[in-house]
Order: C-alpha cells, then sequence, then structure tokens
C-alpha cells in the first residue's frame, strides 16, 4: 500500500543523490526520505478525517454520556471516551470540575484523564504501520487498561480529600446548556485547523525522532540493544520509564523512534513501557493537575503510572 | 454596546482568541467591552467545559478552538 514511499526514497537517496545502496549513509538516508513523506502523508490524511469526526463528540456530551451510568460501565465508558476525545491541555481543568460537581465518581473522571492523553488514534495507526498491529493492540489495552484500574483505585482509596475543596463548590446549574447549531464548513475548518494545530506542534518531533532512527539504523548494531537493555535485563524496563519522564512529546512524536528501537532488538514491553511514560507523565500536565489537585494526589497519580508501565513492560516482555 | 466574554484558563489559544476579537472591532470601528473570564469555577458555572468559548451579551457563539476571523466580525455586526 505504502511502495510509493519505498520507491520515492528509492530514487531520492540512489538516483538523485547517487548514494552507494550498500553503505551505512545511503541505509540512513533512505530510511529518513522513506519515514519522513510516509508519516507526514499518513498524519495528514488522518488527523484530517478524524478531526472531522470527533467534531461530533466534545467534552460536553462526554459529561452527559457517563452520568449516572453503572460504575464498571462508567470506567469503560470513560477510557473509550478518553481514547477518541483529545482536548487541549487548558480545558482539562474546567473539564475536570464539571465532572466533579455534576456527581461523576473522583475515580471515574481521573480514569477519562489518565487515558485521554496516552491513547491516541493517530498514533494506533501509525504503530500499526510501522511495527505491527499486535503492537498497536498491546499499545490501545495497555492506555484503557491503566486508565480503568486507575479510576477504580482511586474511587477504593477514597481519596476525595487529596481534591481542592473550591472543585466541589462549582455551581453546575447551566452545563446542559443546548449545543451550539455548527456548519458543516465549520467542522471542516475545526478538523483542518486542528491538523495543522497538531502538524506544528510535532512536524521537529517527527523530523529529529525519524533522523535519530536513521542514524541508529544506519550504524548502531543490532546487538547494542539486546546485549545493554535485553529481555533479561531487569533494569532495562524501570530505566525507561524512569529516563521517558522528563522527555515529554506527543505520541504521535515517540512512534518513529519506537519503530527504531524495536526493529534494533529492543524488547517490545521495554519500547511500550517507554512510550507511555513519555506521553503520559509530563511535568507541564503536572503543574496544570496541580490547580485542582493536593500534592498527595500527584503523588499517586505519577507514582500509580510508573508502577503500571513497569507492570506493562514486564508483562509484554514476557509475552513477545 | 457589545459585551464580549472570551472564556480560559490561560492557555495561548484563548490568548489569541482575545486578541483576535480585539483587532476585529477596531478595524470595524466597533465598541465592544471585551471580558478575559479566566477562573475556572466561573467557566463551568457558565455551562461551559471546552475553552477557549466565546459568548456575545450572554450567548454562547463558539467553543472549543480557535474562532474564525469572519465569524467574529459577524458576531460583532449582528444585532
Amino acid at each position: 500500500m505504502f511502495e510509493f514511499f519505498t520507491q520515492l526514497a528509492d530514487f531520492l537517496a540512489y538516483n538523485l543523490l547517487q548514494l552507494d545502496p550498500q553503505t551505512h549513509l545511503a541505509e540512513a538516508v533512505h530510511f529518513f526520505i522513506e519515514d519522513t513523506t510516509k508519516i507526514f502523508f499518513l498524519l495528514t490524511t488522518l488527523m484530517l478525517l478524524v478531526g472531522f469526526l470527533r467534531s461530533w463528540v466534545s467534552p460536553e456530551k462526554v459529561r452527559q454520556w457517563l452520568d449516572g451510568k453503572p460504575k464498571l460501565l462508567a470506567y469503560f465508558l470513560a477510557v473509550t471516551l478518553g481514547a477518541i476525545t483529545p482536548f487541549c491541555s487548558c480545558s482539562s481543568i474546567p473539564l475536570f470540575i464539571a465532572f466533579l460537581s455534576s456527581g461523576i465518581p473522583l475515580g471515574v473522571t481521573m480514569a477519562f484523564l489518565i487515558t485521554s492523553p496516552m491513547v491516541n488514534e493517530v498514533a494506533a495507526i501509525l504503530f500499526g504501520e510501522a511495527i505491527g498491529w499486535t503492537f498497536t493492540l498491546a499499545y490501545l489495552a495497555t492506555g484503557m487498561v491503566t486508565g480503568m484500574v486507575g479510576g477504580a483505585l482511586i474511587d477504593l482509596l477514597k481519596v476525595e480529600r487529596w481534591v481542592e475543596p473550591f472543585v466541589f463548590q462549582a455551581t453546575v446549574s447551566a452545563i446542559d446548556q443546548e449545543e451550539l447549531k455548527v456548519s458543516m464548513q465549520r467542522r471542516f475548518y475545526y478538523a483542518w485547523e486542528e491538523t495543522s494545530d497538531i502538524l506544528k506542534r510535532v512536524w521537529l518531533y517527527v523530523l529529529i525522532g525519524v533522523g535519530l532512527g536513521a542514524g541508529i539504523h544506519g550504524y548502531v548494531p543490532q546487538e547494542w540493544f539486546i546485549a545493554h537493555a535485553g529481555a533479561d535485563n531487569l533494569f532495562a524496563v524501570p530505566l525507561a520509564v524512569i529516563l521517558a519522564v522528563p522527555l515529554y512529546s506527543n505520541v504521535t512524536g515517540v512512534v518513529p523512534v519506537a519503530d527504531v528501537l524495536i526493529a534494533k532488538g529492543l524488547p517490545v514491553g521495554t519500547t511500550l513501557a517507554f512510550i507511555m511514560s513519555t506521553v503520559a507523565i509530563s511535568l507541564p500536565e503536572l503543574v496544570i493537575l496541580r490547580k485542582v489537585l493536593r500534592p498527595q494526589m500527584l503523588v499517586l497519580f505519577v507514582l500509580y503510572l510508573a508502577i503500571a508501565f513497569v507492570l506493562v513492560g514486564y508483562g509484554f516482555n514476557w509475552l513477545f | 454596546m457589545k459585551k464580549v466574554e472570551v472564556f480560559g484558563t490561560g492557555c495561548k489559544k484563548c490568548i489569541t482568541t482575545q486578541e483576535m476579537i480585539r483587532s476585529e472591532a477596531q478595524q470595524l470601528s466597533i465598541e465592544i467591552e471585551l471580558i478575559k473570564v479566566d477562573d475556572p469555577l466561573e467557566i463551568v458555572s457558565r455551562g461551559i467545559m471546552s475553552t477557549p468559548a466565546v459568548m456575545v451579551d450572554g450567548k454562547l457563539m463558539h467553543k472549543g478552538g480557535l474562532p474564525k476571523r469572519q465569524e467574529i466580525s459577524q458576531w460583532l455586526k449582528e444585532n
């Protein structure tokens, strides 16, 4: 389906630049051209489509759908909706307050907030294309199960006292306002705006990611990762999780890096743990959440995610 | 004079929205009262969850992203 990009890379690397296909340099350049063109093509078309469809799902509607559902169903709905609804990080505070003060349990709200940044349908499709659909399934399952278990745990621990009290004082009388009438044209514009917005944000990550990947691809021998970070090295998974915390990236930016790490023999579980930690635990997000959550809750949040990702890493290393 | 409220917790898009409205009003020489609402409690109590959102004279015109210039001038012009 994507031979075009291989042919394009063949042409540019071997014919136009006259590189000898046998060399590391040619391999790296070829990889870079093929992957960047393919990724930007996929990203643009998919995001336009997804953005358009998504204009029918708003946080307001999600709240209505979650309202009054039995708990187990609510966790599941929350992570499913979290997976398909992205929201600007600046919306997460009003969203959090509106959910809680309209009676949606803290755990269900947190399940939504945990899964939302982790699962991204664009990344899911890119993973499938770059690494394989089993990896995509593992990725989706990890994001959703981490959210559900996290939410259930938070409800079980009854940590409402770790939410800033002002949150519960919100009045939500006006919350079920009638939906705005949105024209088709507006929905297309919304999709276009979102696509260009994400592209502007991630293009550099993608280039650096693929560039890094290309560098490793052509030069670092496969044995390096197997020798240093193979499945039998018990420290590799926790180390991957910790290393990823200061790294903060949109999930689409880490796809090419993951692709190369796996191709070079880094175990699937370790790679997945690294990706999840990169996208889900981020300092900017913690700063925003601090407005509504007490520090104890933030510590619980980060600890839970870190432990979950380490377990995910070991689990998938063992499975694959 | 129209009262235009921009709702947002302080992200870049909210500030851009506010600036767009200010400059559009200036260009059309329409005097408006431009208010930035950044208290999350008030945002929620007005029924808004996706920011930036825009209300003109208390009526919700837009939410969850940047508005278009054309839309802004429409809100400002219509009575």
